[in-house]
């Protein structure tokens, strides 16, 4: 990956550069994720180690390769490669490829440079460097008038995150100074410092992951980028941050406590549904993705807090069934959020256009697009037989075992997220209707999207491969829910399915999921074999006569395609039930006059709490804090030495004192 | 014993599909002719929906010249799903192929891809017309199907199932007595299905008059045999719901996986009573009110939703498992 980075930042002199780049990416990515998938099907639990002889003097570089590793580099890796088979024909459109290419290598290096870390320096450093190449990516379309903004956002909330986890390693390592992952696990927490680190952690990966509110970056930052690089911030590195969340809570502070899984699940809940809001609203296919993947994000976290609650009850395998979900969502989020960023650059290329009302009747020029982008909008709202769904119900039985629990708070708060996960599901349908109502269906409302043409054969590859993939883990999910076996019982000591239960290839049905069972395969073959009957019977038996004509509009047909239902006008009921209060909303109707003859008009506005709120006041500090310390750059050599001489004083009074 | 018993379960599967898709048009045109009597009309005959549906199904289809294939697949699936949805609810025995196939909450996920589908061809031709439809089906379902889905959670924390025949059969042996929890969970069940089915006074399925529409207007491009599969898979629903409530909070009557021919039969007589006694019901409801703004089912849905969620907030903290 170094090499094709090298090959990159080479672009004047190769004349192939950007082929060399994605092709060699795409090659590499393919082969790890066909590695780590043989590894995970062959049922390999074991834990692979390797220390390099760089770093600290004191502390080698510590990579280590266990289950939970192996499920996200298999998410990492499998997005990856389809992005890069995505962007090398993506890339020939773009004005500037070569701006992207020294870095994509680079970004997705040290993604799986986090996944493999074991100890904390290895893990700070590449998840440094990842918040740093993606912010090098979301700057390679700085010639747009959002990007700047974007780009400072995304770094001041990178470095607050990076902060955070920063403190919580210190926390965790305590003073004993060994910061290797194997001696934090060795050695036990007090509760208090247990405690700060978990919701340092919090603080930190879930700014990373856009948990609300904490998300206020993501959908400025992910847009922002080509989409090939959306799709992997989206679909993948919020993972990476799923992934710091799961090793800290999970595997290195030791036994959890109940009420951190309660506050995860309690911010997962809030999150799934102020996401999904926000994505309702918006009137841009790729922030309309990012909104939506903050709510993905929001349902992940609610597994994950479930399984945690579970864990510090002691009830194993109900926490191995929220983690089980969380991990299945977590592979099909990046499966169904790569179709749905691909599919926006793909109509970014045909028409020039980002803005749903600007779109439409895609469906007719694009007709493939169409298809794959239909499957990954029912995935990702969640419809049966797909992957999607099968997250979602093994969610909701493990929300159903919420009695199960001693303390009333859970029990109470269990009921209520189970009611926002429903609303969140719901709310996440509607949203996909109306994107792809918009995009797809209707009539063209531009010239860019009257002249579409369906986009080339490697992009509808890198299109159709994750979509197929929906698909098949929605009809056969317990293929992929034993490969998460080993991560189950790793991190929260019992597998899914090891209490019993039926996990054949045909039925789902875990001891734990409240004696029921699940088949994708079953409910697949029904729906085809009654839907062939019924086509068949009418066609044979009744008629199948057709007749084109003009659509019916009441005696007066709109000639112009802005009559139609535009997004903003889909999304109006939804609006005044849910948005009014929380975004404040405000709808101003500009009616002339009988007689007058200019235009009424209509102006829409809303804003975020989370900027007032939270994200403002931090940048004003950090704003000022770094204009007093900017003060320092510009004092005389007898200042500085005299700084110098009072910070060593200071220091060893320090260590006087704690001798 | 076994084959035997699948066997059975099989056969009766196939029964319960074929009689949904028979009773389902004599339902709706029972419910049409005590309406029309409660008026003081003399209404429709009883079997109109079942000619109207031969009719349409003979007929061509009229397409909008931009119709495309989503809109054409769209009536097979939606009548799918439904048929489907409505194949898992026990009727007349549990003894049922598919109960192990999908339970309580897949069945609301079949509704919702229905609804996913319809809603996408309401915008497909590109009309006013269907948007508006489809915007206003979406906002319905957005809080009918959380609170359909508290209402389940309520009966499944009682009987420690989602599975539809393991509630039944648990129901009928009487091991749940009067609860509080049910009461509300049923009130919030039946304003669900009120508004899953477009019935007065969520809208109103008499009407065409466009600014009043939501099913209707999602559905207005549709004519011939695909106009055919969605009213039937729309007459479909609203056996669904009533066999849904009827074998959730009234199971007496349907039989248990090992009984003879003659609990089968009181099985189907019970479930046709219930069914005659829904549609009277129903009809009375409908006559006595007007149908609402469509602001205001924010307020109607939203308080199903909070009634439902607290039946289940009371279970969830009186239950221990």
């Amino acid at each position: 990956m170094l090499l094709l980075a090298f090959a990159g930042m080479a672009r004047q002199w190769l004349p192939r550069a950007h082929e060399v780049v994605h092709g060699g990416m795409a090659i590499v990515c393919g082969g790890a994720a066909l590695a780590v998938l043989v590894r995970l099907a062959m049922g390999e639990t074991g834990i692979d180690t390797l220390a390099l002889p760089v770093g600290l003097p004191w502390l080698h570089a510590n990579l280590r390769l266990d289950a939970l590793s192996a499920v996200f580099l298999l998410a990492v890796n499998l997005a990856a490669c389809l992005a890069a088979v995505f962007g090398w024909s993506y890339a020939r459109h773009d004005d500037e490829p070569g701006r992207v290419l020294p870095v994509f290598p680079l970004f997705i290096a040290a993604m799986n440079l986090v996944l493999v870390a074991d100890d904390a320096f290895v893990f700070l450093a590449a998840w440094e460097f990842m918040s740093l190449t993606s912010w090098l990516l979301v700057l390679s379309t700085h010639r747009e008038d959002e990007t700047p903004r974007a780009a400072h956002v995304y770094f001041v909330m990178a470095s607050f995150g990076t902060a955070c986890l920063l403190l919580c390693f210190g926390m965790l390592a305590g003073t004993t100074g060994d910061y290797s992952f194997a001696g934090i696990r060795a050695q036990p927490q007090d509760v208090v410092s247990a405690s700060i680190a978990a919701l340092l952690v919090l603080l930190g990966a879930g700014s990373k992951a856009g948990l609300v509110p904490l998300h206020v970056w993501l959908p400025l930052a992910h847009p922002a980028a080509p989409s090939h690089v959306s799709a992997l911030m989206s679909g993948v590195m919020t993972k990476v941050a799923i992934y710091g969340l799961i090793r800290v809570l999970f595997d290195l502070v030791g036994q959890p406590l109940w009420w951190w899984g309660s506050i995860l699940a309690v911010i997962g809940a809030v999150t799934a549904v102020v996401g999904v809001l926000y994505a309702l609203m918006q009137d841009d296919v790729k922030k309309l993705l990012a909104y939506s993947t903050v709510e993905n994000i929001g349902v992940i976290a609610i597994g994950l807090g479930l399984a945690l609650v579970f864990k510090a009850s002691g009830v194993p395998a109900l926490a191995a069934l929220g983690m089980t979900a969380a991990m299945l969502h977590v592979l099909n989020h990046s499966l169904f959020k790569s179709i749905l960023f691909f599919t926006s650059g793909a109509i970014l290329t045909a028409t020039g256009e980002r803005k749903l009302d600007r779109l439409g009747g895609l469906i007719h020029k694009m007709p493939k697009t169409a298809l794959f982008c239909l499957i990954g909008s029912a995935a990702i709202s969640a419809l049966p037989p797909l992957n999607g769904f099968v997250a979602e119900w093994m969610l909701f039985q493990a929300v159903l075992n919420g009695p199960l629990l001693e303390q009333w708070e859970l029990k109470i708060g269990f009921a209520v997220i189970g009611a926002l996960l429903a609303l969140s599901a719901a709310l996440a349908a509607a949203c996909f209707v109306r994107f792809y109502g918009i995009v797809f269906l209707g009539r063209p409302r531009s010239p860019g999207a009257e002249k579409a043409r369906e986009v080339d054969p490697v992009m509808l590859t890198a299109i159709g491969v994750p979509a197929f993939l929906c698909i098949v883990v929605g009809v056969l999910p317990t293929l992929v829910i034993q490969m998460i076996e080993p991560v189950n019982r790793l991190v929260v000591g019992e597998g899914l399915l090891d209490a019993g239960g039926h996990g054949g290839w045909v039925w789902l049905a875990p001891a734990s999921a409240f004696g029921n069972s699940y088949s994708g395969l079953m409910m697949f073959l029904t729906i085809m074999i009654l839907t062939i009957l019924a086509v068949f019977m009418i066609h044979r038996y009744a008629s199948n006569r057709v007749r084109r004509s003009i659509a019916w509009g009441c005696g007066f047909t709109d000639p112009a395609p802005l009559g139609q239902y535009s997004a903003d006008s889909f999304s109006q009921p939804l609006r005044r039930v849910f948005a009014g209060h929380l975004f404040r909303t405000r709808e101003r109707v500009d009616m002339p006059a009988p007689g007058e003859t200019r235009p009424a008009r209509f102006t829409l506005e809303s804003r975020d709490p989370a900027w007032d709120w939270l994200f403002t006041p931090i940048t004003r500090v950090v704003g000022w804090i770094s204009e007093r310390v900017d003060a320092l750059q510009f004092l005389t050599i007898r200042s500085y030495l005299s700084l110098m001489f009072f910070a060593l004083v200071a220091l060893l009074v320090m260590v006087a004192v704690s001798q | 014993m076994m084959v035997v018993q699948a066997l059975l379960a099989g056969v009766f599967q196939v029964v319960q599909m074929a009689l949904l898709l028979l009773l389902a048009p004599g339902l709706t045109g029972l419910v049409r002719v005590i309406k029309a009597r409660l008026l003081g009309r003399r209404g429709p005959p009883l079997v109109q929906p079942y000619l109207d549906l031969l009719r349409l199904l003979k007929k061509e289809v009229v397409l909008a010249e931009n119709a495309s294939w989503l809109f054409r697949t769209t009536p097979y699936l939606v009548f799918t799903a439904i048929w489907l949805a409505a194949a898992l609810v026990p009727t007349f025995s549990t003894a049922l192929a598919l109960t192990a196939t999908a339970d309580l909450i897949a069945l609301v996920a079949l509704l919702a891809s229905a609804r996913f589908f319809l809603a996408l061809a309401g915008m497909d031709v590109g009309t006013s017309f269907g948007g508006l439809g489809s915007s206003r089906e979406m906002m319905i379902a957005t809080l009918a199907e959380p609170a359909m889905l508290m209402v389940i959670f309520s009966v499944a924390i009682l009987v420690r199932t989602t599975s539809l025949s393991l509630i039944v059969d648990f129901m009928l042996s009487g091991g749940v007595g009067l609860r509080v929890s049910l009461a509300l969970a049923l009130i919030s069940l039946l304003m669900v299905a009120i508004a899953e089915n477009g019935r007065v006074p969520i809208d109103n399925p008499a009407t065409h008059l466009e600014l009043t529409m939501v099913h209707e207007a999602m559905v207005l491009e549709y004519s011939g045999r695909h106009l055919a599969l969605i009213e039937a898979a729309g007459m479909m629903k609203l056996v669904l719901y009533m066999a849904l409530i009827a074998c959730i909070f009234l199971p007496w009557g349907i039989a248990a996986p090992n009984d003879g021919p003659v609990e089968l039969l009181i099985g189907l007589v019970t479930f046709v009573l219930k069914l005659v006694a829904g549609a009277v019901l129903l009809a009375m409801f409908e006559t006595g009110i007007a149908k609402m703004r469509v602001f205001r089912y924010g307020e109607f849905l939203g308080g199903a939703l909070l009634l439902s969620l607290l039946g289940a907030i009371f279970l969830y903290v009186s239950t221990g498992l």
